[in-house]
This record gives C-alpha cells, structure tokens and sequence, in this order.
C-alpha cells in the first residue's frame, strides 16, 4: 500500500467469518472428537506452564481455530506437552491430543 | 367446608391448582379470556430438556380439570371485583351475560406475555424480513411447514440471539427471563434434527443451563450436532444484497470484532409482566415489585400470597417460571389457599 | 424489507422543528470544503420558501471541533456557546439552526446539561456577563439545518424542476444516505427518525423521487472523529473507516451518496480519491467514484440551481455522472470559470478517478 500521503490505510480487524475457511479445526475435530464440547472456559490456559512464561494462550488458539484465523503454525510449537490442560478441563477434552492433533493437521496440509 | 375460589387464568398454573383445589371438594370457577385454555403451552411444540411434546402436559392438565370437576368457562372477560368484608365479588361478561360470583378467595394465574422484539430496534425485526423470534419459530414448528428463508430457500446458516429483552437497560427489562437460554439450545438441536445440512450459531453472553440435564444438552449440542457457541452480544442486525441478515458481535473469547452473515436470525425473546396481570393487579389493587411483576409476601416462604388477604398466585405472573417449576408452584399455591380458608394455624405464620 | 416496520419507528422520532424566523449558525469549515452549501440554503430558504432567517456577523466557532479535540475545556466552550446565544437573542430570534452537525450535537448536549444541572447554566450566565456583559434566553427550538430542509420538503417538491429519477430509464434514482454522528446517536429522540433509522435524510431523498438503499455499514461512523484526523499519522484509521462503508455500499450501485455533516461529505468526497491513489480502486461505474452530496445541495438541484453556483466543481469526486442522470442542463465548459467568466485553471487529474 502507497504512503505518499503520510498515512496508511489501517487493517480491518474484523474476523469475516463468511470469508473463512474452517478445512483446519475440522480436520482436526476428526482426530479428536471431544475438542468438539470446549466452552472457552480457560481452565486449560490458567494452568499450562508456556503461558505463564510466553504469551500461548490454548483457550484463544482453539477459538481462533474455530473462527477459522488459522495462522497457528509458530504458536502450536510453545506447548511442551507437559499435558497439565488434560488433567483440568471440565469437560474432559483431551487437550493434549488436541495439541498432537493439531501439528498432524499443520503435517498433513503442509502449512 | 366447601368454599367458592375463583381462579383468573387458565394457562398452566390456572389449570394444576384447580385441579388441586377442585379435588379437596371446593367449589372452583376457573375463567380464562382466551377461547381454549393452556396459555402460552399451545404455542410450545417439543419441551426442554427432554423434547417431549407440550401437548401431552396440555392433556395431563386437561384430565385433572375434568377429574377434579372445575367449572372452566372460557371467553370470559372480568370486568370488575370488588372486595365485601371477607369475600370478593367478582364481575365477569361471559356468553352475553354479565355474571356475579361471590369468591372466598381469588388465585390470580395471569402469567406473562413475551417481549415486543420490535423494541429491539438495532435488531431490525418486523423490518428485515428473516428476522423472526423464539416463539414465531416455534409456531413453525408446531404446523410441521418446511423452515425457509423469506424467499423460500432453506436456510444454510440460522444464528440465534441470546437475551433480546431480557438483562437490558435500553428496554427497561434488567432481569434474566430464565427459560430463554434452554429454549435456544432446544431449538438449536430442533433446527440440526429438521435440517442436518444448516449450520447453527448461537450468540450467548452468559449460557444459564441451570436446570437438571441443561448442562448435558448444551454438550450435546456441541458434540452431537454441532452446534456453535459464540460469546457476544449481538449489536446489530443488518439485512445483506441478497435478503440475509448480517450481524455483528464482538467475538469476546478471541478479542476480536467479528460479522458474519445468516440466513435466519432468531431472536430468543424474554418474558415480560402480562397486559391481563396489570388489568388484574389495578381491579385488585395489587403490589407489584421492582421488574413489574407481582410482589409476593415473601421471596423464600410466601411466593403465592399477595399484599391482599384472600388473594394468591401461583405461575409466570410472580417471576420468569420453567413450566415444571409452574406446575409445582400451582400446587403449592392450591395447599396455601387451602390453608387459608380453613383458618389453619400454619397460615398464621409471619416473616419479616 | 418491510418499509412499514421502519415508518412505525420513525412514528416513535418525531421531532418539533420550527417553522419560520431562523437564526442560521454557519459552519467553521464547511464553507471551505463545499463553499456554495450555505449560501444555497440561504437562498432556498429566503427566495424559494418566502422565510426569514437570520445570520450574524458577529458569531464566532461553536467550539466543537475543539472541545471533541480536548483542546478546549468543556466549561469555555459552554459559554462561548452562550455568547452564541445571546447573539440569537439579541436579534429578536428563538430558533436556533445550526449548520454544522456536530454543532448542533454539542448545543443539545449543553442544553441537556443545562437542564438536569441549572447550577451549571447559572455559572455560565455569569461568565458570560462578566466576560462581554451580554445575556442570553435559552432557545425555543434547536434543529439542525438538514431538519429545516426536512420539514419543507414538501414545498421544495412544489417548486422542483428536477426529480431523483433517471431519465434515461425513467427508474428512482439510488441513494445512501448517512447521517452524522452527532446528530442521533447521542440523543436518539432528538433526531428525526431516531438513531437506529434515521429518517431526516431518507424522507428527502424519498419525497424527491428517490430510493434509499439500505446496507450493512449505513450506521457506521465515516471515521471523522476529530481528534484521530487532526493528526496526520492517524488519518489511516479515518480513512479505513471509510473506506469499509464504500465496500459495503459498492454491490448495492449506490447513485449518489446524501449526508447532513461537514465533517462525512468531505470524508467521503476526498478519501474516495485517496483510495484511489493508495490502491487503484474506485467505487461506482466506470472509476467515477459515487457522487457525494450534502442535502443542499440536493437541495438546490432539485430545484434547478446551477451545479457551478452550488459549488459542485470543487468536489474531487466527479458529480457529473449524476447530473447526466438527472437530466440537469448545466454547461460543462463553465466548470472552471470564475464569476466574471475568467478561466481559474484546472485542478491536476487524479490517476484512477474519472475526471471530467
């Protein structure tokens, strides 16, 4: 975008999600079915350990997912799959197969 | 001792505590404006959480007014009620004829109406024509007609709004109607049952699945048929080109503002003070609280009796009720009044 | 869309909008951007309409671009406002018409405080007097100028020359129509048709023949703001803002676009031009960009003034198109010709936006 007038034009921020394509958290939907239940409570983000120390935020990645913004590929690397997530959610989404899961979608679409 | 209790209402709760005061032998006129009775439970097709149909609880309610012997009169219009020492007399136009019944006591069953979703007026209903609300979809579901879009297409995406009417300044209704979020989550699952292929989307700020086995159909809703619940008031509706609505909400959970286009918008409409409860309340001079419903004697322990000796309530016209909640509240009021005209010690209790 | 369901809102909106004796409060910039709107409204309202109204000499800024700016306190602006006022009054008027929508935003806003603080008011009346000796009577009436030409429509179409009609196919010519910020969106029931449908500028546009296009973004701000714009690097922001309602617009073939603030048409009219050079993209048929018109000069076309004496050429989004469409006569060399017929030289052609 040109800057001869001393200004560009902003970004718009809104998700569009008519514009979006959902192809990533369905595929990985299939390979865990229970992420299916999450309800952004953020229980899983309160305790994982790469939150406290870099700004990974599972809660906000899942729903990103599901709003299809999918540039997730840096993200999914800062989990240590230290599987604390699992042991909290409360409706028993296996959130460490959901991380699993997700690199096998980053693999299998080659992003 | 046989007394004569009049029962203005004849929706769920007029009819149980009929039922109820007409099997301890009392002597029960139970009139209703409209041409049938039942209220508002005509309207519903499948009820939650279980889905079964409203017209079973219709009939079982049905069967107790004949069993009891109740004296229905349907297309009864009260005109007035006057208050005589320790009876009332009550006035009604009923068939042509202006009738007197003198009543030992009154139960006021008025229930509610449901909110004017004109009112909403970002939300464009009754302007934008695929917008319809809760109770319009639900009449679409008790004819068995195919869901369409205004055009006649079905629908590819429907998104459901929480809260129109209800938890809202702008509307002068700040309280929570208690049913609606249930209901969006029945209709939700209804919707994926008559149409697999539509995609559903529910705006929700708060999901209140309080009631026993809510919880389970919210999961079920997601696991079974996904469903999508998004966080996020909607600010406004807007029609699209091609007669879809766009909404905007704020994507709470991502931080993000987000649009999205529907096919049909529905609005999950609350529970508002009906127009037959204020026509009831100003003849009888009764109090009303801070959200324009009744005031009941006390909130824990006397929920079915009025600032009037002689006059109870029972169901919706006292707060936002589940229709189990209003079947329990009837009988409860029935055993009260009971009570009450035996001169029963156990009335005589107070709270401050 | 049920039109019937916006007219049982609009119902809801009524407004009180005096009839005759206006004092006309004139614009700080907007006789800079769209130097023949004032003067238009002058004329429709003394020639065509037979009414009087009023403008002094002696009055000076509302203040509101200063105080939205936070250059300006909100206690000075209040009685400048007052000197405004007092000016009002002391020409035997009680009508007060602002020209500029935020103007007549910030006087309802000081009204309103006025009314539920009458302590406040007392203050001012004495910073007033100790300031200039003047006093004020609060007016009987506040409307804007868009308002006015609202309430007179129906004379203006007895008088009119032209009609919103294509005349090559006889269809109602399309129109958006935005109104300002200020006008509704603070106090909904201060506006004509309230602030989710506001209709001041919709029951023109519909009483002259033409169609009103309903779209997504209608109610989305145009970005002016003030104190976003007034710095230079922020201008992305303003211009992104309007740039999402040209989007929006875009599939619906707008005619022309009809606003009510000085502020929105000079966003519009120039950033479709900015668009233009910073992306190549141009909205309407042809890269002619959508005509931008304030409702005077709607106004005044209407009723068969010269595009030239309105002020139509300083617009930097052709209106040309439109005229053609209105079968208007007017002459196209006289574009560039000062009052005296000297030619004033022509502006550079833009790179993508049709130029005429």
């Amino acid at each position: 975008m040109s800057n001869f007038f001393g200004y560009q034009i902003h970004n718009d921020r809104q998700i569009n999600f008519d514009n979006n394509d959902l192809y990533i958290i369905k595929y990985v939907d299939s390979l865990e079915p229970t992420l299916k239940t999450c309800i952004s409570c953020g229980t899983c983000t309160a305790t994982c350990t790469a939150t406290q120390f870099t700004n990974f935020n599972l809660r906000k990645l899942i729903t990103m997912l599901r709003r299809g913004e999918n540039n997730i590929k840096e993200e999914i690397n800062k989990c240590m799959l230290c599987g604390k997530c699992s042991l909290v959610c409360p409706r028993g989404v296996n959130t460490r197969n959901v991380i699993l899961a997700i690199k096998k979608t980053i693999n299998y679409f080659n992003l | 001792m046989k007394k004569t209790i009049i029962i203005i209402g004849a929706g769920i709760a007029g009819m149980e505590a009929a039922t109820f005061l007409g099997s301890m032998e009392h002597n029960v006129i139970l009139l209703e404006k409209d041409q049938e009775p039942g209220g508002h439970l005509k309207n519903w097709q499948k009820l939650f959480p279980t889905l079964r149909y409203g017209k079973e609880i219709l009939s079982f309610l049905q069967e107790g007014i004949k069993i009891a012997k109740v004296d229905l009169k349907c297309n009864a219009i009260i005109n007035n009620i006057t208050k005589n020492n320790n009876t009332f007399i009550v006035n009604y136009s009923h068939q042509q004829q202006e009738i007197n019944i003198e009543a030992d006591a009154i139960l006021v069953t008025t229930g509610y109406d449901t909110f004017d979703a004109t009112k909403k007026e970002e939300y464009g209903y009754g302007i934008y024509d695929n917008v319809i609300t809760s109770a319009d979809l639900e009449k679409i579901f008790t004819t068995g007609k195919p869901i369409i879009t205004a055009k006649g297409d079905p629908p590819k995406k429907i998104g459901f709004v929480h809260c129109v009417g209800s938890r809202d300044e702008k509307v002068g209704h700040v309280y929570c109607s208690k049913v609606c979020c249930v209901t969006g989550v029945k209709q939700a699952i209804e919707i994926k049952e008559l149409l697999p292929q539509c995609d559903v989307f529910c705006f929700y700020m708060d999901m209140r699945m309080y009631g026993m086995h809510f919880e389970a159909m919210y999961k079920k809703a997601q696991e079974e048929y996904g469903v999508t619940f998004i966080r996020g008031r909607v600010s406004e509706a807007c029609e699209n080109i091609d007669g879809s609505i766009l909404i905007k909400v704020e994507d709470t959970l991502a931080a993000r503002p987000l649009k999205m286009s529907v096919d049909l918008l529905v609005l999950l409409i609350g529970f508002v003070p009906s127009e037959g409860s204020k026509m009831v309340g100003n003849m009888l001079g009764l109090q009303t609280g801070v959200n324009g419903f009744y005031k009941t004697a006390d909130q824990h322990a006397l929920t079915n009796i009025s600032n009037v000796p002689g006059v109870f309530f029972a169901g919706a016209c006292t707060s936002p009720k589940t229709i189990t909640n209003t079947i329990t509240d009837a009988r409860a009021a029935a055993s009260t009044i009971a009570r009450y005209l035996e001169n029963n010690p156990i009335f005589q209790r107070k709270l401050t | 869309m049920k039109e019937e369901g916006k007219r049982k809102i609009w119902r809801e909106y009524q407004k009180e909008i005096a009839d005759d004796k206006y004092y006309y409060a004139r614009s700080c910039i907007r006789q800079t951007f769209f130097p023949g709107s004032e003067a238009a409204f002058i004329n429709i309202l003394k020639k065509e309409l037979n009414k009087d109204i009023f403008d002094s000499a002696q009055h000076t800024t509302c203040t509101g671009i200063a105080y939205h700016a936070d250059v300006v306190p909100f206690e000075t602006t209040m009685t400048v406002i007052a000197r405004q006022f007092a000016l009002m009054t002391e020409a035997g008027y009680e009508n007060y018409v602002p020209s500029c929508i935020t103007s007549f935003g910030l006087y309802t806003e000081v009204l309103e405080t006025w009314k539920e603080f009458p302590e406040v008011e007392a203050k001012v009346r004495e910073h007033l007097f100790k300031a200039t000796k003047r006093e004020f009577k609060k007016p009987a009436n506040l409307a804007h100028a868009s308002d006015v030409i609202f309430k007179h429509r129906h004379e203006i179409t007895a008088k009119a020359k032209y009609k919103l009609i294509n005349v090559k196919t006889g269809k109602p010519l399309r129109g958006v129509e935005h109104i300002g910020c200020h006008y509704a969106k603070m106090f909904p029931h201060k506006g004509v048709g309230g602030a989710e449908y506001p209709y001041v500028l919709a029951g023109m546009i519909q009483e002259w023949g033409g169609e009103v296009i309903d779209y997504p973004e209608r109610r989305h701000c145009c970005g002016f703001g003030f104190r976003q714009y007034l710095v230079k690097a922020n201008r992305g922001y303003s211009i992104a803002c309007s740039k999402k309602k040209f989007e929006a617009m875009e599939p619906y073939k707008p005619d022309f676009i009809l606003t009510n603030c000085p502020g929105c048409p000079m966003f519009f009219d120039r950033w479709q031009y900015a668009i233009s050079e910073m992306e190549g993209k141009t909205y309407g048929e042809n890269g002619q960009g959508i005509p931008v018109l304030t409702y005077e000069e709607l106004a005044g076309l209407v009723l068969g003034y010269d595009p030239w004496i309105l002020g139509l050429q300083v617009h930097q989004t052709p209106v040309e198109p439109l005229l053609d469409k209105m079968g208007i006569d007017y002459n196209p060399n006289a574009k560039f010709l000062g009052p005296n017929n000297e030619y004033l030289n022509k502006p550079i052609a833009p790179n993508f936006l049709k130029f005429y």
